[in-house]
């Protein structure tokens, strides 16, 4: 027999959609791919897809849980659009997930998994297997589940142990595919499951070994190699946006001498950032899990009022229920950093999707004239920086922040560069000096910000809270022009924070063009490359991305004017066009809105941006 | 300890007290600065936090650092300035309104968790503030602006409570007696962990007279007992009266009379953990029973601002993260060339 030589196709990028049942174990999989391939130098995006319920009903399309990763030779802004391999461990799989293949696509799917019952819970009359729905795709059909059960059946352990080890199989076929390495996984797999059964280690070696195997004994698949990527030298680490939030937090604390205190009450996709906060005891960090949402913010402003670097997190509804204890924060000027990881709403929603819609309640949500800075992180790991942006905006401001994140962002994640602390911005607490008679409401000429007393400190005893208080001295004051005065002193301090917001930069023709691609937040990634994209095929298209939504930074209008057409693109149905129409009137704001809970693909932002510059 | 002696105008702050005349509340604010004045504390580890009511102005009024929060949250803002500081003296400031219909949630809690708190619940069973409507404590039937035909709502007994949310401390004190207030407020102080005092406070205005039944002058000595720890529990003008229990219910009984004797006599113990006879004796009403003042209930448990640190120390002393640049190159990394 002749000795075939393995053919192995170079790749610049690829998108691999894991699929199966909430409890199938695809979120582990999908991260332990991504995982390796960042080790081996890929730039990687991921994007995790899952449904409200923990255990939807089995076999369901309710109850896929999905992970898209997106590796690379190149950057990678997004966890990509359209999946070249989706791995379907069941038929709700495909099901669920067909939308998301390219055409020609490969879809690897347990074979064992279509049986008359399964395809009739995920709503399929006929096999799809045996039609010719999925004549377009490339079909491979493994029977996973009997050569899991084969490949470990001497081990004794019982069936539902078995079968959990499934999502092995898959991913050791998908590192064969893909010419991955198996150590880091089998390294994981030890320290993972090492103290409860050896035998449960054993099984997923060699499950993953014999999906591996498999791929390669068989021949029927090629193999592909995506090369490492370009990107920049240093010490990397994977990291997500809601640890990235924690850690940008927890950095802000410590650069800025305070202690870390988060009260937060869970919620879906935020509670991972109290999670976090509560295992950082070794950083001195305190951890509050209130009773309520409410009681999360009014812990976190006591917290304040005693010299902590003061934080709570929350998703849209918590949001709403912070709202008035924002306005105690923002009338007392203490430091506060407010996370909120946007999801679907309104109400409950679409709680583990993703959506930009929380922009107008974090800017206006609330009563009276309470002016707040909003700024937005843009990819999972600059959470980081955006994290540590609030708690300096917070502290050096004395100022309720509130960060924008969302389920995207939170879920999603990347390669990160690790910061050294060295690198990142000073952050120093405004604290009255201990010998001088303390006004409470007395500012800073520059900057409009009061200092900051802190109990315990002997002399500067003083009282604030939620009614009006006099300038300067802080008694409580109903003085009609007193409280004109205070209004315009708070709104008038949170203007001023512009001074330290950095320039916005075009990306492409600085000196202005036919279109002008406007997003803010976690839209970036999508943005960037539909704009890239169609740059590199020769287009007049450039883009504005904003992390500062207020202040605006200062140059905003001096960019806006310069093209022909603006559009702004969000996942809303247009409540930053519409903050835009305030701020900057003169200008004429097209939108391009998505509200499905999901970002937007390249493809359709492509298909949009092609018709903008038809029209003339 | 304080090096300097103070004096309760120490604690005064230059605000006119603008509560109405003859308002319970004035006389509370006198206890608490009798109190911090004789506590031997330094003035500025004292913090006053409040929530929305008449009595939440409270903080405007004392010399000590203060905060005057919203609506029911005051055990909330309480609960985190305490865990951020656990040596910061901290006063709660709340009452039936704020505490237990609003803030019925974080009350319930702060006391589940047992935050080293001093909580002051000034109880007028009405809402003064805005003017008259009945409160969670408002007697059922009550006539206010808000229930023209009788409350149709039981009230909420704030020890009853208390005791029900796991609470270790409970003390109940009258706003005519100040002296027993300065008393309690000590003992509360010295108590690690939340400790729950209901004041018993009369509003001149929306509800005068509420508790005239008990505190009349000719037959108060009669229909209120102070309990005092290892103290049999009698009371009367004459001190011929005396707490026993009978048949697992309580019951009052005249010393010299029945067989009666002192000896019979129940003995309080505040610091039992069992609460059956602490709830029994919170719940004593008039005309049937003495209402019962001073520390109900008093027992030692770990407190949550303490627990936070305790962990916090033991975690530190055996983890390799000592700092952020730590913890950003921890677990699984890798370098790119």
């Amino acid at each position: 027999m002749e000795n075939l030589k393995k053919e192995v196709v170079e790749l610049d990028e690829v998108v691999i959609r894991f699929s199966g049942d909430s409890g199938d174990g695809m979120q582990l999989t999908g991260t332990l791919f991504s995982n390796t391939s960042a080790l081996f130098g890929n730039d990687v995006s991921t994007f995790p897809d899952y449904p409200a319920e923990i255990r939807a009903p089995q076999g369901t399309v309710g109850g896929v849980s999905g992970f898209q990763l997106h590796f690379g030779k190149k950057q990678i802004f997004t966890p990509g659009d359209y999946a070249d391999v989706l791995v379907a461990m069941n038929p709700a799989a495909v099901k669920a997930n067909l939308r998301w293949v390219k055409q020609g696509g490969t879809i690897i799917v347990d074979a064992d998994s279509f049986t008359d019952k399964n395809l009739e819970k995920a709503g399929y009359s006929q096999d799809p297997l045996k039609d010719d729905k999925l004549g377009n795709y490339n079909i491979v059909e493994v029977p996973i589940t009997n050569l899991t059960k084969q490949s470990i059946e001497d081990l004794g352990l019982d069936n539902k142990s078995v079968l959990r080890c499934k999502n092995m199989f898959a991913l050791g076929l998908v590192y064969y595919i893909f010419s991955r390495p198996l150590e880091h996984t089998l390294n994981f797999i030890e320290t993972k499951f090492g103290a409860k059964d050896p035998r449960v280690v054993e099984a997923n070696k060699r499950v993953l070994q014999a999906g591996f195997n498999y791929g390669d004994n068989l021949q029927l698949l090629r193999s592909y190699l995506v090369q490492p990527a370009d990107i920049p030298a240093g010490k990397y680490r994977s990291i997500n946006g809601n640890i990235a939030t924690a850690w940008g937090l927890l950095a802000a604390a410590e650069k800025s001498g305070l202690r870390l205190f988060l009260g937060s009450y869970p919620i879906t996709p935020a509670s991972e950032i109290l999670q976090e906060i509560s295992a950082r005891k070794d950083l001195g960090a305190v951890c509050f899990q209130a009773e309520d949402e409410i009681a999360g913010i009014c812990t976190a402003i006591g917290a304040s009022f005693a010299g902590c670097l003061a934080a709570t997190s929350t998703s849209g509804p918590g949001l709403s229920l912070k709202a008035e204890a924002i306005g105690l924060a923002a009338i007392t000027e203490l430091p506060l950093v407010i996370v909120n990881v946007q999801r679907g709403g309104p109400s409950t929603g679409l709680p583990t999707k993703t959506e930009q819609s929380d922009l107008l309640q974090a800017l206006y949500g609330r009563h009276g004239e309470c002016p707040v800075p909003v700024i937005a992180a843009s990819t999972p790991s600059d959470c980081f920086y955006y994290a540590y942006e609030a708690g300096r905006i917070a502290v050096e401001h004395m100022t309720p922040v509130i960060l924008l994140t969302d389920g995207f962002l939170a879920n999603g994640s990347e390669p990160w560069k690790i910061t050294k602390m060295s690198e990142l911005p000073e952050i120093k607490p405004p604290f009255a000096q201990k010998d001088k008679p303390y006004l409470p409401y007395l500012r800073n000429a520059e900057t409009m910000v009061r200092e900051w007393a802190v109990p315990g400190t002997p002399g500067l005893e003083h009282r604030v809270g939620g009614l009006e208080k006099m300038a300067v001295t802080g008694t409580v004051s109903y003085v009609p022009e007193n409280h004109q005065v205070m209004t315009f002193e708070r709104e008038e301090k949170v203007k001023r924070i512009v001074a330290k917001v950095p320039d916005l930069k075009v990306f492409g023709n600085q000196n202005g063009g036919k279109l002008l691609v406007i997003g803010w937040g976690s839209t970036y990634g999508y943005i960037i490359t539909a704009v890239k994209e169609m740059q590199d095929e020769g287009h007049d298209i450039a883009m504005l991305h904003f992390n500062y939504i207020n202040p605006l930074p200062k140059n905003t209008a001096e960019i806006l004017k310069l093209y022909k057409k603006l559009v702004v693109c969000e996942l809303n149905l247009g409540q930053f066009a519409n903050y835009l129409r305030i701020k900057h009137q003169q200008f004429n704001y097209l939108q391009y809105n998505k509200v499905q809970g999901q970002p937007f693909t390249v493809l359709e932002l492509k298909e949009h941006f092609y018709k903008l510059l038809k029209e003339e | 300890m304080a090096d300097v002696k103070y004096t309760p105008k120490d604690f005064k702050s230059d605000q006119e007290v603008r509560w109405c005349p003859g308002c319970g509340d004035s006389a509370v604010l006198n206890a608490v600065q009798k109190t911090m004045a004789e506590l031997g504390r330094n003035k500025e580890e004292f913090v006053v936090i409040s929530g929305i009511g008449c009595s939440s102005r409270f903080p405007y009024y004392m010399n000590t650092y203060g905060f005057h929060g919203i609506h029911g949250r005051s055990g909330a803002i309480a609960s985190g300035t305490k865990t951020a500081n656990p040596s910061l003296s901290v006063w709660q400031i709340t009452g039936d309104g704020d505490a237990l219909a609003i803030g019925g949630n974080h009350f319930i809690h702060e006391v589940r968790r047992n935050v080293d708190l001093n909580l002051i619940l000034l109880n007028n069973q009405i809402y003064g503030l805005t003017k008259g409507q009945y409160s969670p404590t408002s007697k059922f039937g009550q006539v206010t602006k808000s229930s023209p035909f009788g409350t149709v709502e039981h009230p909420f007994h704030p020890g009853e409570l208390t005791i029900g949310a796991q609470g270790k401390f409970f003390a109940r004190g009258i706003d005519y007696n100040v002296a027993l207030m300065v008393e309690i407020f000590k003992e509360a102080e010295n108590h690690r962990g939340i400790s729950v005092i209901e004041i018993l406070q009369n509003c001149v205005i929306f509800n005068d007279g509420a508790y005239d039944y008990v505190t009349e002058k000719e037959n108060r000595e009669d229909r209120l007992i102070v309990l005092k720890h290892n103290e049999p529990m009698i009371f009367g003008k004459n001190r011929d009266k005396g707490l026993i229990f009978e048949g697992s219910k309580l019951k009052v009984v005249k010393i010299g009379e029945n067989g009666i004797s002192e000896k019979d006599i129940l003995v309080h113990n505040a610091k039992e953990k069992d609460p059956s006879l602490h709830l029994a004796l919170v719940n004593m009403e008039s005309p049937e029973f003495p209402v019962a003042l001073g520390v109900i209930r008093s027992v030692d448990a770990p407190t949550y601002d303490q627990g936070v640190y305790e962990q916090i120390k033991k975690i530190q002393a055996k983890t390799n993260i000592k700092c952020m640049d730590d913890l950003l190159s921890s677990g699984s990394t890798w370098n790119v060339e």
